[in-house]
């Protein structure tokens, strides 16, 4: 991977993680209204899938969406805008945290009702092979949205009509505060096979992992061959929202996967052993980084609110 | 003017859109005719209703696209590809079937253009085949627009006829937000005048069958045809009603409805969904709120009664109302 590229990603995952870092202190300031929901720890997925997509590559994201919007290319002070709620955020303040679109970027919106994406998804691959474009449609789907029948529904049709998706599963071992291990029954992965599509799976700490599998699922699909799945198992660094006390999980359990499954120290040690980045420019991208959050909170506190007029916005209405 | 089938006037009005644009496609059980089966040919048939017919032969699989059943992911693929920039129709074989894929229709369709802040439409047709009369019993017969037009979003059509069939489905088509389209099984078959050409009805605009100065009665789907019956025995009598056919439940042509009401004073509204947050209770609800000065009459509602549709014959005839319980009601507001 060129140096440019890797550097990028490498900021791509710091941008997410710092947001969703900045995002857990400045809710308790209580400026931020709703529910919110962080991706943090998981940003290696995002990242590793979203780097081997361009515009026309559609993704559908989930409740805990920041970070795929982030790595598709969504605005990072825009978005910022709209989970304060603001007329100048991607939506316009009508969708918050739960709801974060960019149809210029091709993200077809992250999705409050989990397992609600990806028969969308199957949908914009339709549209794809309608076009005859060589472009692939994702959805992001966690270990809670794998139990849904709709997604089983989706991967189905999916295979019937041979169309560019791909299916990725974000394994982070909690739906809502359920573990994986009590919900899921039988192994995601073999079921995911089960509807006659190849699995890549890859380790959801390693953006690398998660890039080299994406690179295959898409050449699966350039070639005709339809839709594949992405399986990766990575960590979840806070509870199911901002907020969540978290009595389920074990303090050693949050601090091992802070220590020992964190993609940017696992990316950053690779990158200085075979010489392919500095730590000087690193360091400068996390400056970068830490620059543009500033940036984002400021502006996004700064924006201009809705009025009660814009309620009746956005809608057809004759009543 | 050509005579027409209801079912032949959706048809036409499916074939002259997927040439017009070639965005449009549509996906649904069977709508190809049946894919796969030991014959080793689709026929072309078009779906249990015959709506669909003959489409696959000119515009092929890739447009009209037989799915599994699998109605959430019948209604999320169009989703999908309508902000993709397609301009899907779904089908589902009957109304009923919402019920599979009420997240899809009620979570996702319909709040995408505004939950994104407008920065999205969201042109998605779903084709419905509505309603009682061919002893389908309970889970194959409600008429379920009752229940969606209650979310805000969705725009929801329900022709009366063959003319309004084909206007009405190519307005739905070419909308930019999503239209749940309601075809009443008991009027397929039923024929009136259809032009050849494309042409469109407006979506929220009224229609009025029958002008008259006693009584408005205001009617949904194949109701408006028993409302007829009943309009034109009384009629006989020197009874004269004004008929009123929103045509849509959502959007809503109050303004006809006021008017009309405004006029005779005496308000019937029919329906063959159940009373609780229905039809006739929205519509009468309204007028009691924007039209009471008129009225000299408590306003009557026929609806269906509280109870699962039925089915055998003698049961399902009792529970869907028609010209008699019509002709009941009109009676009743005059007495």
């Amino acid at each position: 991977m060129d140096k440019d590229k890797l550097l990028r990603a490498y900021s791509q995952l710091k941008t997410i993680r710092e947001f969703e870092e900045r995002l857990n202190v400045e809710i308790a300031t209580g400026e931020i209204a709703g529910f919110t929901h962080l991706y943090a720890g998981q940003e290696a997925v995002a990242v590793g899938v979203c780097e081997s997509l361009d515009d026309k590559d559609y993704i559908v994201s989930t409740h805990r969406g920041h970070g795929h919007c982030m790595a598709k290319g969504g605005d990072v002070i825009d978005m910022m805008k709209e989970i304060y709620g603001s007329t100048e955020g991607l939506c316009k303040g009508k969708g918050g945290s739960m709801h974060i679109a960019d149809f210029d970027r091709g993200i077809l919106g992250a999705n409050g009702i989990v397992g609600g994406g990806p028969p969308l998804a199957v949908g914009a691959a339709i549209a794809i092979k309608q076009r005859g474009d060589k472009n692939v449609a994702v959805s992001f789907s966690g270990d809670g949205s794998s139990n849904q029948g709709t997604v089983f529904e989706a991967m189905n049709l999916a295979v019937v009509l041979e169309v560019p998706s791909i299916f990725v599963f974000e394994n982070n071992g909690y739906g809502e505060h359920t573990g994986a291990d009590y919900a899921v029954g039988g192994d995601l992965l073999k079921r995911t096979q089960g509807f006659g599509m190849p699995v890549f799976t890859a380790d959801g700490a390693d953006f690398f992992s998660v890039y080299d599998a994406t690179q295959k699922a898409i050449a699966h699909a350039n070639a005709g061959q339809g839709p594949s799945a992405i399986y990766a198992e990575c960590p979840r660094y806070f509870g199911h929202y901002v907020g969540d006390p978290q009595k389920y999980r074990s303090k050693d359990e949050l601090s091992d996967i802070r220590e020992n499954q964190d993609c940017l120290k696992i990316l950053r040690a690779k990158v200085i052993e075979d010489a392919s980045l500095t730590e000087a420019e690193l360091a400068t991208a996390d400056e970068q980084v830490m620059k543009l959050i500033d940036d984002a909170v400021t502006a996004a506190r700064a924006a201009p609110r809705p009025v009660a007029a814009d309620v009746l916005e956005d809608v057809y209405i004759n009543y | 003017m050509p005579i027409k089938t209801y079912r032949d006037a959706l048809n036409e009005a499916l074939h002259q859109e997927f040439e017009r644009d070639e965005r449009v496609f549509i996906l649904g059980e069977d709508v190809s005719g049946g894919q796969a089966g030991s014959a080793g040919v689709v026929d072309a048939a078009g779906g249990i209703f015959g709506v669909t017919k003959g489409l696959v032969n000119k515009f092929g699989v890739d447009r009209v696209i037989d799915t599994p059943i699998s109605e959430s992911a019948i209604i999320g693929a169009a989703n999908g590809a309508a902000l993709a920039g397609m301009r899907p129709i779904a089908e589902l074989m009957f109304a009923d079937f919402i019920g599979v894929s009420m997240d899809q229709i009620f979570n996702q369709l319909a709040k995408f253009r505004y939950m994104f802040g407008g920065k999205t439409t969201c042109p998605v047709v779903v084709r419905l085949p509505t309603g009682a009369g061919m002893n389908m019993a309970a889970q194959h017969s409600q008429t379920m627009y009752q229940m969606m037009t209650s979310v805000p979003g969705l725009k929801v059509v329900m022709p009366a006829n063959a003319y309004d069939a084909k206007g009405l489905l190519i307005s739905a088509i070419r909308d930019d937000d999503p239209v749940l389209f309601f075809e009443h099984k008991g009027l397929y078959n039923d024929k009136c005048e259809v032009p050849d050409e494309p042409y469109t009805v407006p979506i929220g605009e009224a229609d009025m069958p029958r002008e008259g100065d006693d009584v408005t009665v205001v009617a949904f789907s194949r109701s408006v045809k028993f409302a007829i019956k009943a309009i034109d025995k009384l009629q006989e009598e020197g009874i004269s009603c004004d008929l009123v056919d929103p045509r849509s439940s959502s959007p809503l042509d109050e303004e006809t409805i006021l008017e009309s009401v405004e006029a005779t004073s005496r308000l019937v509204v029919v329906d063959e969904s159940p009373p609780r947050c229905g039809l006739t209770a929205d519509i009468a609800a309204m007028v009691a709120s924007k039209g009471f000065s008129s009225l000299k009459a408590p306003i009557e509602q026929v609806s269906a009664p509280h109870t699962p549709v039925p089915f055998a014959r003698e049961l399902e005839r009792a529970y869907v109302p028609g010209p008699a319980h019509i002709e009941a009601a009109i009676r009743k507001t005059l007495a």
